[in-house]
């Protein structure tokens, strides 16, 4: 049985404007040791499907349907102090903005441990803090004793990523959720942490779910892919099926913007137009408007089909 | 950190330079307090004799010049209406301003903070709208109408507490003895409504902004119980802002009692000076913001050295 398995999860956010569906039927899965990437462009609901996993959605959101199994337990069904149980312990994750994510009013060191001391009854402060400092070792981080009393202002932002990685690996969890963890650094920063978290998540044997915009991240990294597109998966299938045989227009479209070394074009490829807004969705197929295939059988949301060996919603593809 | 501190002495020295020359300018232009000292059958003779004993027949270089010379001896010079040197008049009724400040102010923050976490935590609940509604009365309703009704209520109406008066005293305070306490129930919360609603709301300001802050989210992610992710990730974090504000309400406090101590007969510092300014005392009224100017000082320099212990951003 697959250690994850999320089944037609729908998260919606009631606002004043109308209900925003940021996730919309979304089904998925991951095996133990695995590595998933969700793609997709912003707001397409990638954050919101991590979020949902964890049960980090704020009012006015609200997990509206759907089944996250996770180990035996259906995640949505549990209270919070249950999930409070989990989070950081079993699941836990990293977010997009290292320069935000670390309370800045409290030691880095008190921040790593807490990990610990909250879910481990029974461990001494000591070993809590001696376990810190081995992560922070392993996660690469230079004078670890020294960053433990450090705050976080007076760390880099590859650095309070570091942190924030460690963090997420203290309690050896069976599933990471990484979103965008390497969005808000700079580019020679943004391959060490990749590599990092690609190495310690099978050092760990844990599974990872890396949330990204960036195809060319998942291409490397990943085993599994679902493509997001305005809430709803149009593709997911293993990587090489995905990556090197695209079914659905809109990830080929994402496959043709990368830029390619043999390539003399002079000007990149990009898709026309813009993703809906979530509050004016078209009838039928979303991505019909930019979309060089649709027709008029594209004015129904299209079936889901198994192609290929994958997953892919599209009347176009045969 | 010995250098910042003497820093700020010299600076605080100045500010208070200058509001003893801006106080002492304004009394001298204010009028003749020998008119109103002498009773209305007194001889032009009676007059130019008190002036002269008074130091008020000189022009206004000369005098300034003979208050510094005071200053540097640690005098202030002696109240016209009392005859006693005006720092000792000044301190005789500081203890009671004081103390009914420091009260107040402790009881709005004992309540202030924490019914503003409530109120920020589930803005839609019924006791939040309640809180926030109370609150709005607390900043909107004057001092003197909150004063009255309590004293319609507890006094008139139900007996249960003295309406003025300080009470039994016992080391320079009165919140040592029962008849004491009884005495200073009205005032403080009386002093003390509007820095409570006012804490209040700023508490819920601050804590609804921290609580939108990713570092939330992720101590929550990381299984952190919920209790500690308001009452010490969030709640450390809004204390940055409270904290000054708290500082300089104090002063304020302190400086406008004025209305309380009218209303409830208190022997303080705020009726001290409204006195003093009637009689043109100008020695009283000199003490009086010197020593006023001085706590505002204080104070910043406090909030300063707790600013370092609350954000480590800041390093003095």
């Amino acid at each position: 049985m697959a250690l994850l398995e999320v089944k037609n999860l729908k998260t919606y956010f009631f606002t004043r404007n109308g209900v925003v569906k940021s996730v919309d039927g979304t089904s998925f899965s991951i095996e133990k040791g695995e590595i998933l990437g969700i793609v997709g462009e912003s707001g397409a609901g990638k954050s919101i499907t991590g979020f949902s996993i964890l049960g980090l959605i704020d009012p006015p959101g609200e997990i509206v349907e759907g089944e996250i199994n996770f180990d035996g337990r259906d995640l949505v069904k549990l209270s919070q102090e249950e999930l409070q149980k989990i989070r950081g312990d079993e699941i836990s994750m990293i977010f997009q903005d290292p320069q935000t994510s670390l309370n800045p009013v409290i030691t880095i060191g008190e921040q790593l441990m807490e990990a610990i001391l909250y879910h481990k009854k029974g461990v001494s402060k000591k070993d809590a803090y001696n376990t810190c400092v081995e992560i922070l070792k392993t996660v690469g981080l230079p004078a670890a004793q020294k960053r433990m009393k450090s705050y976080p202002h007076q760390l880099s932002g590859g650095m309070k990523q570091r942190v924030v990685i460690a963090m997420a690996l203290l309690n050896n969890p069976k599933l990471l959720i990484a979103d965008e963890p390497t969005t808000a650094l700079d580019v020679t920063i943004q391959a060490q942490i990749l590599y990092l978290m690609k190495k310690l998540s099978k050092e760990f044997h844990s599974a990872l779910i890396l949330i990204t915009h960036d195809i060319a991240v998942v291409s490397q990294l990943c085993d599994k892919i679902a493509v997001m597109y305005a809430g709803r998966i149009v593709e997911y299938g293993k990587k090489e099926d995905v990556i090197f045989n695209p079914l659905h227009p809109y990830t080929k479209g994402l496959i043709e913007c990368l830029p390619k070394l043999n390539d003399d074009k002079k000007r990149l490829y990009q898709i026309p137009g813009i993703m809906p807004s979530l509050l004016g969705l078209p009838k039928g197929c979303y991505f019909k408007d930019r979309c060089e295939f649709a027709d008029e059988q594209c004015d129904v949301y299209p079936p889901q089909q198994e192609i290929d060996k994958r997953i892919v919603f599209c009347h176009k593809v045969k | 950190m010995l250098k910042y501190i003497l820093n700020r002495l010299f600076h605080s020295a100045i500010v208070m330079f200058v509001i003893s020359f801006i106080v002492f300018f304004i009394m001298f232009k204010a009028g003749d307090p020998v008119q109103l000292l002498l009773p209305p059958d007194a001889t032009q003779q009676d007059v130019i004799e008190m002036r002269h004993a008074l130091g008020i027949d000189q022009s206004f270089i000369k005098q300034y010049e003979a208050f510094l010379r005071n200053v540097a001896k640690g005098n202030l010079g002696n109240s016209f209406v009392y005859g006693q040197p005006a720092l000792d008049v000044v301190f005789e009724r500081l203890p009671a301003t004081l103390e009914l400040s420091v009260l107040a102010m402790i009881f709005s923050i004992i309540f202030g903070v924490p019914l503003g976490i409530i109120a920020s935590i589930r803005p839609k609940a019924w006791y939040s709208k309640a809180i926030m509604f109370l609150s709005l009365s607390g900043i909107s309703v004057p001092v003197f109408w909150t004063g009255m009704v309590l004293v319609l209520v507890f006094s008139v109406l139900l007996g249960w507490l003295p309406s003025s008066g300080r009470g039994e005293v016992y080391l320079f305070t009165s919140a040592f003895t029962w008849d004491g306490i009884k005495h200073l129930i009205m005032p403080v919360l009386t002093l003390s409504f509007f820095q409570l609603a006012l804490i209040l709301r700023l508490t819920r300001t601050g804590m609804m902004e921290v609580m939108m802050q990713d570092y939330i989210k992720l101590a929550t992610a990381k299984g952190v119980p919920r209790r500690v992710v308001v009452y010490y990730h969030a709640l450390k974090n809004s204390l940055i802002p409270l904290i000054t504000v708290i500082g300089i309400q104090f002063g304020q406090l302190v400086a406008f009692t004025i209305v309380t101590e009218t209303i409830f007969a208190w022997p303080g510092t705020g009726k001290l000076i409204i006195d003093s300014i009637q009689n043109l005392d100008r020695p009283i009224v000199v003490a009086y913001l010197l020593i006023i100017s001085f706590i505002f000082v204080a104070i910043n320099f406090i909030v300063d050295v707790l600013y370092t212990f609350v954000d480590p951003r800041v390093r003095v």
